[in-house]
C-alpha cells in the first residue's frame, strides 16, 4: 500500500470520526451527565441527515444547519416529555421516538427513502469553492468538522459549568438529592436531551452532505457505535474534568474508526462494523463488573472441587 | 412561620394496605423555634417532613409557610426556602461532583447561565473551613471519597448556604458513628443558633431531643399528642417523657431503637 493512499484513507477516517463524534458527544451530555440512555440517537441522526439535506436542495445549504439541529431538538423534547411528564419509562421513549421518527423522516424527504445531493450546494462544496487555489483546499471536510467538534465541545465544557449544567449533571448523579432540591428534574432533563439530540443531528446533517446522499437508515446502529466510543474515550480520560472528558470521547471516536478501518483493510467485511461496536459496548459495561465477581468466582469454583480454605 | 391546618394523608386509599399517616394534624411553629420531634415508628414523623416539603400533596388541610400557602406548590419550588437533611448521608450530595460545584448549586445564586466567581468560591472555602474537617483544601475532589459524617456535615453546609426558612432535620446523625454523631450535632446547634434559624430535627434519642431546642412535641398515629415547652420542657426527663406518652397514646413506647439510646 502507497504513502498517499495510507494518507487518504486516514483522511477519510479521520472525517468520519470527526462526524460521528458530534453524536459521541451528544450521549455524553445524555448518557454520561444526565444517565440517560437515549435510545432514539438512530432516528435522530436520520432526522437530521434528512432535514439537512431537504433544506439544502432547496436552495439553504447555510440554513440547513440550524435547520437540523432545530429537528433534532423538537425530537429530544418528545423523549423528554414522554418520560417526564407522561410516565413513559425512559428506554421505552426512546425507542417510541426512534420507530416514529422512520415515518417522519420518509415523510421529510418527500416519501422516498433516498435523497441524492451529487449536484446540491451544501456547506462542504461552499467551503471547497471557498478553499479553491489555496493549499488546503483538499482539506475542506477535515476542517468542517474540526470546527464542529471544537465549537461543541467549547460549549460543553463552558455549558457544564454554569448553574444550569451543574444541575444537569446532578440530576444524573443524585436524582434523590435533586428530588429533594430547588432543581426541576423535569426541566433539566428536557434541557439536556433538547441539547444532546440537536447535536445528534448535527452529526447526521454534516456526514450525510459530506457523502452527498442520505438513506433513511443511515443512522441504523448509531447509539451503540457512538456508546463504544464514548466508552473507549473514558478508558482514556474518564476520571478527569469535564472537558478533559469531552475531548475523551472524540478520542474513543477516532480509536474506534481506527479499529475499524484496520479491521477493513485485514479483510472483515464492511458489514461487521456493527457486530464489532455491540461486543466493545458489552466489554467496556460488563468488564469492570466481572472483574468484581471474579474474586467470588474463584471461592465458588474451590468450593466446589473440595479446596475450600486455599486461597 | 410555619402553619399546618387541619392536614391529613392516607397511603393506598380504597385498598386493605390504606394507612392513615397524618391524621388531621395541626401544628403551629413560630419563627427561630428549634423543636424536636420524637414518637415510634410509623408515628407519621418523617410524613409529616414530606408534607411540608410537597413530597406529596395531602389530601385535605393546608401548609401555609411564612404567610404563603404552598399547599399545592411543587416539591422544587417550596424546596427554595426549606433545607432539608436525611438519614441517608448519601442522599444530600452529587458523589460525582466535586464539593465546590455541589456547593455552587446549592447557593442557588444567579440566573441558570451564571457560574460561581472568585468571590463566592471563596466564601465556600471560608464556610467549609468553620466545619473544621480539611474540607476547604479539597474543593475540587469528587463528594463521593467522603466518609459518612464528612457527606453529612457537608450536606448541613449546603441545606444552610443561603440561609433557608426552615430547616429540616430526619434522623440526622442516625446513620453516623458516635463520636462522628456528636460532632455533627454540635454543628448543626451551632449553625442554627448562628443564623437565627427554624429548625424541625426528628430524633430517637431522647435525651437530645430534651436538650437541643425550646419544643419538644411527640406524635402518634398521625397526630401530635404531646406538645412542651418552656419551664415544663426543662424539668423534664426521659422517664417522664416515657410516662407521657403511655398516657397520650394508651400504650407503650414500642420503639427499640429510642428504648435503648
Amino acid at each position: 500500500m502507497s504513502l498517499p493512499m495510507i494518507l487518504g484513507l486516514g483522511q477519510t477516517a479521520l472525517e468520519l470520526a470527526l462526524f460521528n463524534a458530534l453524536t459521541v458527544l451528544a450521549l455524553f451530555l445524555s448518557y454520561s451527565m444526565l444517565n440517560v440512555c437515549d435510545l432514539s440517537t438512530d432516528g435522530c441522526y436520520a432526522l437530521g441527515a434528512a432535514v439537512g439535506a431537504v433544506v439544502a436542495i432547496s436552495g439553504h445549504p447555510w440554513l440547513s444547519i440550524p435547520a437540523a439541529m432545530g429537528a433534532g431538538m423538537l425530537s429530544g423534547l418528545v423523549t423528554a416529555v414522554l418520560q417526564t411528564r407522561m410516565g413513559v419509562n425512559s428506554l421505552l421513549a426512546g425507542i417510541i421516538v426512534n420507530t416514529g421518527l422512520y415515518s417522519v423522516n420518509i415523510w421529510i424527504m418527500g416519501g422516498s427513502s433516498l435523497l441524492n445531493m451529487n449536484k446540491t450546494e451544501t456547506v462542504f462544496t461552499k467551503l471547497k469553492a471557498a478553499l479553491k487555489g489555496t493549499a488546503l483546499s483538499g482539506q475542506y471536510a477535515l476542517i468542517i468538522g474540526l470546527i464542529a467538534v471544537a465549537a461543541v465541545i467549547l460549549f460543553l465544557s463552558l455549558f457544564l459549568r454554569t448553574r444550569l449544567g451543574l444541575a444537569i449533571r446532578a440530576t444524573g448523579d443524585n436524582p434523590d438529592m435533586v428530588r429533594s432540591s430547588s432543581i426541576n428534574p423535569v426541566f433539566t432533563t428536557t434541557v439536556g436531551l433538547c441539547i444532546s439530540n440537536a447535536f445528534t443531528a448535527l452529526s447526521g446533517c454534516l456526514l450525510a452532505q459530506s457523502q452527498k446522499s442520505v438513506t433513511v437508515d443511515i443512522g441504523s446502529g448509531m447509539v451503540t457505535v457512538a456508546l463504544a466510543s464514548l466508552l473507549i474515550g473514558g478508558v482514556f480520560l474518564g476520571r478527569r474534568s469535564v472537558p478533559l472528558r469531552a475531548v475523551g470521547a472524540v478520542l474513543g471516536a477516532f480509536v474506534f474508526r481506527l479499529v475499524y478501518t484496520v479491521a477493513l483493510r485485514f479483510n472483515l467485511p464492511a458489514f461487521m462494523l456493527k457486530l464489532i461496536s455491540s461486543v466493545i459496548v458489552v466489554i467496556a459495561i460488563s468488564g469492570p463488573y466481572l472483574k468484581k465477581q471474579f474474586p467470588l468466582f474463584r471461592r465458588r469454583l474451590a468450593v466446589k472441587f473440595g479446596k475450600a480454605g486455599m486461597q | 412561620m410555619l402553619k399546618l391546618n387541619h392536614v391529613s394523608k392516607t397511603f393506598n386509599p380504597g385498598t386493605t394496605d390504606a394507612k392513615l399517616a397524618l391524621n388531621d394534624l395541626t401544628l403551629h411553629v413560630r419563627k427561630g423555634d428549634f423543636i424536636s420531634i420524637i414518637g415510634a415508628n410509623g408515628a407519621g414523623k418523617s410524613t409529616l417532613f414530606n408534607a411540608i416539603c410537597g413530597s406529596f400533596f395531602v389530601d385535605s388541610g393546608s401548609v401555609i409557610l411564612d404567610g404563603v400557602d404552598v399547599t399545592m406548590l411543587p416539591e422544587f419550588r417550596r424546596a427554595k426556602v426549606i433545607g432539608r437533611l436525611f438519614q441517608d448521608p448519601m442522599r444530600g450530595s452529587a458523589p460525582g461532583m466535586s464539593i465546590e460545584e455541589n456547593l455552587v448549586l446549592a447557593a442557588g445564586q444567579g440566573g441558570w447561565m451564571s457560574t460561581a466567581g472568585k468571590k463566592e468560591k471563596q466564601r465556600f472555602r471560608d464556610r467549609l473551613a468553620l466545619l473544621d474537617m480539611g474540607l476547604e483544601d479539597r474543593m475540587k475532589q469528587p463528594v463521593g471519597l467522603l466518609s459518612g459524617g464528612q457527606r453529612q456535615a457537608l450536606t448541613l453546609m449546603m441545606a444552610t448556604l443561603s440561609t433557608p426558612k426552615l430547616l429540616l432535620l430526619d434522623e440526622h446523625t442516625a446513620a453516623l458513628d458516635p463520636g462522628t454523631a456528636e460532632k455533627v450535632l454540635a454543628l448543626t446547634t451551632r449553625i442554627v443558633e448562628e443564623n437565627d434559624l427554624t429548625c424541625l430535627m426528628i430524633t430517637h434519642n431522647m435525651q437530645s431531643a430534651l436538650d437541643l431546642g425550646n419544643r419538644t412535641i411527640m406524635m402518634d398515629q398521625g397526630r401530635v399528642v404531646f406538645d412542651t415547652t418552656g419551664e415544663e420542657r426543662g424539668a423534664l426527663t426521659v422517664q417522664d417523657l416515657l410516662e407521657r406518652f403511655r398516657e397520650a397514646s394508651g400504650k407503650k413506647l414500642d420503639n427499640d431503637r429510642m428504648l435503648l439510646a
